[in-house]
């Protein structure tokens, strides 16, 4: 049996430990809060634009390259991943499922490319030896729109180019705290558009509608990419929560058990004195 | 007085709701008044800044990105940026113009001047309406 002090040495430990992850859960859930309504604040514009893109879609015959689906020779992924671990399952979620979409799909390294977000998908497909056309490390807990936009407009971009022809997002969709699946979702070119959702009211364009939607589609790709990213910003906070909350319950069973044989430990040794005592004290008579 | 209700949306949130005589604003083709009762439209908006009346008071907003659909009793502005002139950062955009114009200057080819060009317009704008206030 190990001697008092190493017991006691690891109830410290364990408790110092609880601790840091009991803090830790904590800030995840006020970050968790601050995502949560970021991804509320974003639900207005991202309807109004869905609403309007749609209601053009549905008035006119008018054609852009977005929603067209033309050969597809290249495709782009989009991977959304955190810069730290101490997440749960967050984004083995995330790697798993770029990896096996692409093991499935395709066959050479021509075939796609990678844009990836948070230092796990950087750091994933260096070791795997994926081509990357773009990465990003340091996102911040709560990015503004600001942040995103120049990765979301050089990725929609290389969409006009033809350098892809196919750009999809893969990111954990956040359903509720204990809950986040890992998506895929097809953004570019623009598929089975909603337009049921579009109001009747027939609009006028100014100046026409092809140019309209030469602006209006860029901008719907990328306000596209900024709410998966703050689906995924959700969803990691209420990750790394739930991880830190299960690791702070596993320290007080750990503690409990470890004051059991700590008791115990004590017991025996004071018990054996005893023996000790009155063994040399009936010596004497 | 007939007035309409002017809403303001970012993909970081709303930034106004309220309603208004008249709005004024710049589309990509020219400047555009919408007074109550428009006619439905749909119009990209420039790097510009929209001018919402009431009474004899008129509140500026900086816009980047956006566009402009309007209904009868409603106008709605979707843009990537607005900011109310108390909310602009006029040494950032003081800054971002400079760094803009330097860039223009230079002869470098790797220079992407489509880009600088629009930071510089959008610093310009920014500032321009922050000395409304």
């Amino acid at each position: 049996m190990a001697s008092l002090r190493d017991i006691k040495k690891r109830i410290d430990s364990t408790s110092k430990m609880k601790k840091i992850t009991k803090a830790m859960e904590m800030v995840s859930a006020s970050k968790m809060n601050k995502a949560e309504q970021n991804a509320k604040a974003f639900v207005p514009y991202s309807e109004k634009m869905q609403e309007v893109v749609a209601s053009i879609a549905k008035h006119t015959d008018a054609t852009h390259p977005m929603l067209q689906t033309r050969e597809v020779k290249k495709t782009g992924y989009i991977a959304i991943t955190s810069d730290s671990g101490l997440a749960g399952a967050y984004n083995a979620n995330i790697l798993r499922h770029l990896n096996n979409t692409i093991q499935k799909n395709h066959g050479s390294r021509d075939e796609y490319t990678v844009i990836a977000i948070g230092r796990m998908a950087v750091d994933f497909c260096k070791k795997r030896g994926f081509p990357v056309a773009k990465s990003i490390i340091g996102l911040p807990d709560q990015p503004s729109f600001a942040f995103i936009k120049d990765m979301a407009t050089e990725t929609v971009q290389m969409y006009s180019d033809q350098e892809i022809d196919k750009l999809i997002i893969i990111y954990n969709h956040y359903v509720s705290a204990i809950s986040q699946v890992a998506t895929a979702n097809q953004l570019l070119p623009i598929e089975n558009m909603d337009t049921t959702t579009g109001t009747s009211s027939q609009y006028e364009y100014e100046p026409d509608e092809e140019e309209i939607l030469a602006v209006l589609l860029p901008q719907y790709a990328e306000s596209l990419i900024y709410g998966s990213l703050l689906d995924a910003k959700a969803s990691e906070h209420a990750a790394r929560m739930t991880a830190m909350r299960s690791a702070s319950d596993n320290a007080s069973d750990l503690i409990d058990d470890l004051s059991l044989t700590y008791n115990r430990a004590r017991q025996a040794a004071i018990t054996q004195e005893i023996t000790e005592i009155v063994g040399g004290a009936s010596a004497l008579e | 007085m007939k007035t309409l209700t002017v809403s303001v949306v970012t993909p970081d949130g709303p930034v106004l709701e309220d309603t208004y005589e008249m709005v004024s604003c710049k589309a990509e083709n020219g400047e555009l008044g919408i007074l109550p009762g428009h006619i439905p439209l749909v119009a990209p908006l420039a790097i510009s800044s929209v001018r919402l009346k009431r009474d004899s008071s008129e509140d500026k907003l900086a816009i980047n990105g956006g566009f402009l659909e309007v209904r009868p009793d409603k106008v709605t502005i979707l843009a990537q940026s607005a900011e109310k002139p108390s909310d602009i950062d006029v040494a950032r955009a003081e800054k971002a113009k400079d760094r803009a114009e330097q860039r223009l200057r230079s002869n470098d080819d790797h220079i992407d001047r489509l880009r600088a060009e629009l930071a510089l317009r959008r610093a310009a704008n920014r500032l321009d309406v922050a000395q409304t206030r």
